[in-house]
């Protein structure tokens, strides 16, 4: 009882520290006006980084608190580290895109930001559908304003209107889904979920629970777009700030992903086989039609859209995996995943920033003809981040695909494997095109002239040393993943 | 006796009805009516399975539903009022300046 009484609050001092630097950010810009873009950003960037480092120097912890709704593990650690690396990188892209774009209200766009970061890391560690739906609304919300976020241009706008439509719609059927979870159990609490199923195994059989897992499996599939669920992801891609996409290309899906293994493995780990073969299904799919639509794309925004839609069909694999035996190796194959997919993502996504001159986007492949000879630098950091997403050695995407292989095929899923394989090959085409166009072929155009900022430098050189470093040395990271995913187990 | 199925059965039809609105209408105020039509049906589910249960939890999740629906259609509107702004039409199927 006595943790009811009195929070800990260790468990949310990241939080807090976010919460209070957006609110900083906020009424900093209220009171002085300064229309100066750095002191927001450097605001952000300070509050991430000392976010950052609570987060870390509270690695080890294992506490609950808030009436066990918010759980402290290391589960809940690594991704909101993968959140805050996605936060700062995000920031450090979005300086001089959000300056040049001469909107006033900048300081809106860095808070907003920030909160969404807080709403990432309460829904990795919600141990309680209430507050997992808390979690995932406070993602949420700032995310439709920001995919909106240019209020005066059209595509921006429409980006926002259909992210909102079609994600309110997701948290609708999530929470119909959860309402039955909490119908057959008389629970919204993970572990009390888990202990009811258990004293009365006769519920398993209820089709009531079984349409609950279902339309909880389809809300979350919405929100980080599994196909059939995926329509909205290219034109949001396309339309929103190309930062605010990096943003969300990376970070939500991972939230998603922390908030929907929690319920099944805390909440629902009977229930194995029911969604077993549903998620394999979904993963096929989810590669197979991201991989080939993204083949015929011209708009670069669109073709990283489709590619992420296939890096979650990989990500799939690793979570159907798990029910094969060794169900650290397949979830922390999927930890692994998502944090090298967040950096070598949005690196990619810093050089379509930088890519943009005097105004004019240059988001469409043929605007990277003979980037080499023009900005060597970005092209070989461009060069990187393919390589990666196409998951060629020594960069994080290979040790990442290496880890989800490894985690299918010793729970012996073959087949799964084989196509994972299969869908490599076909999207290193798509990838190594780019590669072609920038170094193989003379500029035919002249682009505008590129104005230098330090922070998107910052930025872009932080994301390429982590592909490097989780492609040389994955090791560290891929085991501190498998513990957590053991303790999570445990419990 | 009206049971706990009737309000299941109610709140269901509810649901599909929410789900197929925001399918099928083209006007986007009847769309985000369709939202709430959805998010109502959880409400309805969520209170009947604690009033027949004795267990008020359900009905604490309802207040945070509800709060939540009132922030979404504060959102949905305001997006909705910038998009009229340069569209001047709340039919969705002018809304597609992005095609792959």
């Amino acid at each position: 009882m006595l943790n009811i009484l009195i929070p800990d609050f260790r468990v949310i001092a990241p939080e807090l520290l976010l919460t209070a630097t957006a609110m900083i950010i906020i009424l900093w810009e209220m009171i002085n006006r300064t229309r100066s873009h750095a002191v927001s950003a450097n605001l952000a960037l300070v509050g991430s980084v000392a976010a950052l480092a609570a987060t870390v120097a509270s690695w080890n912890l294992n506490v609950s608190t808030f009436g066990d709704s918010l759980v402290l593990d290391p589960y809940a650690s690594f991704f909101k580290v993968i959140f805050l690396a996605g936060l700062i990188l995000s920031v450090s892209l979005s300086m001089k895109y959000i300056q040049e774009s001469g909107v006033r209200y900048h300081a809106e766009y860095y808070a907003l930001m920030v909160l969404a970061t807080v709403g990432m890391m309460i829904m990795a560690m919600g141990r309680e559908l209430i507050t997992i739906f808390i979690g995932l609304e406070l993602l949420s919300m700032p995310l439709y304003i920001l995919a909106g976020f240019f209020r005066k241009e059209i595509r921006s706008n429409e980006a926002g209107f259909k992210y909102f439509v079609l994600g309110s719609f997701a948290t609708g059927i999530m929470l119909f889904g959860m309402s039955y979870i909490y119908g057959v159990s008389g629970s919204t609490h993970l572990q009390v979920i888990a202990r009811t199923l258990y004293r009365h195994p006769s519920a398993y059989a209820d089709k009531a629970l079984l349409l609950g897992l279902l339309l909880v499996i389809v809300g979350f599939g919405f929100k980080i777009s599994v196909v059939p669920f995926h329509q909205w992801t290219p034109d949001v891609y396309e339309g929103a700030p190309t930062p605010v996409t990096a943003f969300m290309s990376a970070g939500p899906k991972a939230a998603g992903l922390a908030a929907l293994i929690r319920i099944l493995v805390e909440g629902l780990p009977r229930m194995a086989q029911e969604w077993e073969l549903i998620v394999a299904i979904l993963s096929v799919l989810t590669m197979t039609v991201g991989n080939l639509t993204a083949l015929r794309q011209t708009n670069i925004k669109r073709m990283l859209a489709y590619s992420s839609i296939a890096h979650v069909g990989y990500i799939l694999i690793a979570v159907v995996a798990s029910v094969g035996g060794r169900a650290d190796l397949g979830f922390s194959a999927v930890m692994f995943y998502l944090l090298s997919y967040t950096f070598m993502n949005i690196g990619a996504f810093g050089i379509i920033v930088f890519m943009k001159r005097e105004g004019i986007a240059n988001e469409n492949l043929d605007d990277f003809t003979g980037l080499s000879w023009r900005s060597p630098g970005a092209a070989i950091a461009m060069l990187v981040f393919l390589f990666s997403l196409a998951g060629i050695p020594p960069t994080a995407g290979f040790a990442a695909k290496l880890s989800v292989f490894f985690a299918a095929i010793q729970g012996e899923y073959y087949w799964l494997a084989i196509i994972g394989i299969l869908n490599s090959a076909v999207a290193a085409y798509y990838y190594l095109r780019i590669v072609v166009l920038m170094y193989m072929k003379e500029p035919e155009k002249e682009l505008g002239k590129a104005t230098s900022s330090p922070l998107l430098w910052t930025g872009i050189s932080l994301a390429l040393v982590g592909t490097l470093y989780f492609g040389i040395l994955p090791g560290g990271f891929l085991e501190k993943a498998r513990i957590a995913v053991s303790i999570l187990l445990k419990v | 006796m009206i049971g706990l199925t009737h309000y299941l059965v109610l709140s269901a039809i509810l649901f599909i009805i929410g789900v197929m609105g925001v399918l099928m209408r083209r006007n986007i105020i009847v769309i985000l009516l369709s939202i709430e039509l959805i998010l109502t049906s959880v409400n309805l589910n969520l209170i009947a399975f604690s009033h027949f249960a004795h267990n008020p939890t359900g009905q604490v999740f309802v207040f945070f539903v509800l709060t939540i629906a009132a922030a979404e259609a504060a959102l949905g509107l305001a997006i909705l009022v910038t998009l009229y702004k340069n569209l001047e039409s709340i039919n969705v199927d002018d809304v597609n300046q992005l095609k792959g």
